[in-house]
């Protein structure tokens, strides 16, 4: 049996993801995450000795592309979309501390 | 005095760009310098709705890479979700491999000053994509240009196994060499292709114990200069923190650091306790990707030989320096080339010589790469034999590659006759003309002779003398021999 999802928990995850909660919606999560993991918990009744993991639901492998290049959108439609722009950029709160990068 | 040692360990991890023409999921163009922003599709804006579709060439590149660091290829690979919250990436994740990466266990043998080589193991290499760019302009807020959102990357992490700034830097630039070879990656540092981070502490000896210093990671190093400087002064700084403070590594002290390029130091970066926090999980847009054997022996077949060996191999096969060897292997098709020249018959040390010296000269001023100066293999390895027989100079030599240049029909043989740049060699022919020079210039003689002060310069005088007669073709060597048998 896994470990019971607490609030401290939700509280964490919720900071992980950025979500500025109140008092009563880590309550009100807690409780539903909980229901959600007790349901998926069900599983575990399950023997799955002689079962090989599943890496994914589908039954497929070796879906593929060539590398062919196709038209993008251009730099008007990419930031069609955006809030904000900066000349040919995405304009975005200043990024303090930044680690970005692969 | 306490006695104290230490000795500085690292391990590195590397991102390579693959030379891809589009991005790793979707078509956009895989280019550098395109107008901000340009080259973006819905995919790569993380809108919802969009499946991404693994590029088949990206993946086969991977292999590759896995193959020359002799890693075990997985025959299941599949891809996962890691948690990204910079813009760059606006999907808030990034597509990489987590468990089952598809490629560990190798290694990369490194050559070292000495001419012998090391073995640094690789842990594992795995594909991911690539964020965009982040610009941090004067005002209060951020740009960000997704063009490079998505281009196919090739992490490369290799074990704690080296030992100095100068070791790590063999590492990259070996590395920069073999995917360059493979024609993988251009790894061009100027525009982000390989970028490096490595992982650096100390094992200190002191009073007969042991410590270990706590271990620090520099984040996003783009050139070898910085790579190899921030290992040397992180070691010096690690070592003098200890002394200062004790602290040694445990769980959870591993710190990042940055590195400032204009005063050569490293500085702590601030980071939240969670940025680690990758929550990782399986990529449901993805499906796995299984390698059968027969793929991975066709990948297998677009190995070539690899730089460090073709280095060695030059060195012991033909005899040449290490120094002159790495020259040749920098590039794959100049070594190719030098190879051939050999081939053909030339002698190696000369076709190194001309290789390294007019052909990259020529191929500079052109623009191009020797193999395509549209010299052949064979003349130049003619050439080198006439240089050996000593039918020409090696001045004679550079004159005649520059009009072979110009006339690739041409053979080396018959550019020398036609140009009167054939070195005279025959001894009975100079003979003669010595003969003729040491009557004419009596006190010169009498200076050589006489074996004093003026010695040496007379008898290069007397050279001169013959050199002028024979506009030059006299072969020096040929005539210093005469003159010396004669005057002694």
């Amino acid at each position: 049996m896994a470990k019971k999802i607490d609030q401290a928990q939700v509280r964490k995850v919720a900071k992980l993801s950025r979500l500025e909660l109140t008092e009563a919606e880590v309550e009100e999560f807690t409780g539903q995450l909980r229901a959600i993991l007790d349901y998926v918990e069900k599983m575990n009744e399950l023997d799955t000795t002689n079962v090989e993991p599943l890496a994914h639901c589908l039954p497929l492998s070796n879906v593929f592309r060539q590398d062919r290049v196709k038209e993008s959108l251009g730099t008007e439609k990419t930031l069609g979309n955006a809030p904000q722009r900066d000349g040919e950029f995405f304009k975005v709160p200043k990024i303090l501390d930044d680690s970005s990068g692969a | 005095m306490s006695e104290l040692q230490h000795k500085v360990i690292v391990g590195l991890e590397i991102h390579v760009q693959l030379c891809t023409k589009s991005k790793m999921f979707c078509g956009c163009a895989a280019e550098f310098g395109a107008e901000p922003n340009s080259r973006v599709c819905p995919v790569c804006l993380g809108m919802p709705g969009v499946l991404p579709v693994m590029n088949k060439q990206a993946f086969e590149y991977a292999v590759l890479v896995g193959l020359a660091l002799n890693c075990r290829i997985a025959a299941f690979t599949k891809w996962d979700r890691k948690s990204y919250y910079y813009p760059d990436l606006p999907k808030n994740y990034q597509i990489s491999q987590y468990d089952l990466p598809l490629s560990t266990n190798g290694y990369i043998e490194i050559p070292l000053e000495s001419g012998r080589t090391k073995k640094v193991r690789i842990t594992r290499a795995h594909l991911e994509e690539d964020a965009g760019k982040n610009l941090h302009t004067a005002g209060d807020f951020s740009q960000v240009d997704l063009n490079r959102t998505g281009t196919p990357l090739l992490e490369i992490v290799t074990e704690p196994d080296m030992s100095s700034g100068a070791e790590v830097r063999a590492l990259a630039a070996e590395l920069q060499r073999m995917v360059r070879f493979l024609g993988v990656s251009e790894a061009d540092m100027q525009k982000g292709h390989m970028r490096f981070e490595p992982n650096i502490n100390l094992v200190i000896t002191k009073d007969g114990r042991q410590y270990k210093t706590p271990i620090v990671e520099i984040k996003n190093l783009n050139s070898f200069r910085a790579l190899e400087r921030s290992v040397d002064y992180e070691e010096q700084r690690q070592l003098d923190e200890f002394l200062e403070t004790g602290e040694v590594m445990e769980m959870g002290n591993k710190t990042t650091r940055g590195w400032d390029d204009e005063r050569e130091v490293t500085v702590l970066q601030r980071e939240k306790e969670e940025a680690h926090d990758y929550r990782y999980f399986p990529e449901p847009d993805l499906v796995p990707v299984e390698l059968t054997d027969a793929w991975l022996e066709e990948i297998r077949g677009r190995l070539c030989e690899l730089p460090i060996k073709k280095q060695i191999r030059f060195v012991e096969q033909y005899k040449l320096s290490d120094y002159d060897a790495g020259v040749l292997t920098a590039d794959r098709s100049t070594a190719e080339f030098f190879d051939e020249v050999v081939k053909a018959g030339g002698d190696p040390k000369r076709a190194c010589n001309w290789v390294t010296q007019d052909g990259l000269r020529l191929a500079k001023e052109r623009g191009c790469r020797v193999d395509e100066l549209g010299i052949s293999p064979q003349q130049v390895a003619e050439l080198t034999n006439m240089i050996v027989m000593g039918d020409v100079s090696a001045t004679a030599a550079t004159a005649i590659s520059d009009i072979m240049v110009t006339s690739p029909d041409l053979s080396a043989r018959r550019i020398a006759e036609e140009h009167n740049l054939i070195q005279k060699s025959d001894a009975d022919e100079l003979e003669a003309i010595v003969d003729q020079v040491i009557a004419a210039n009596p006190n010169a003689v009498e200076d050589v002779t006489s074996g004093g002060k003026k010695s040496k310069k007379a008898r290069g005088f007397l050279l001169g003398q013959v050199m002028q007669k024979t506009r030059g073709q006299a072969n020096p060597k040929v005539v210093s021999e005469i003159l010396a048998k004669k005057l002694g």
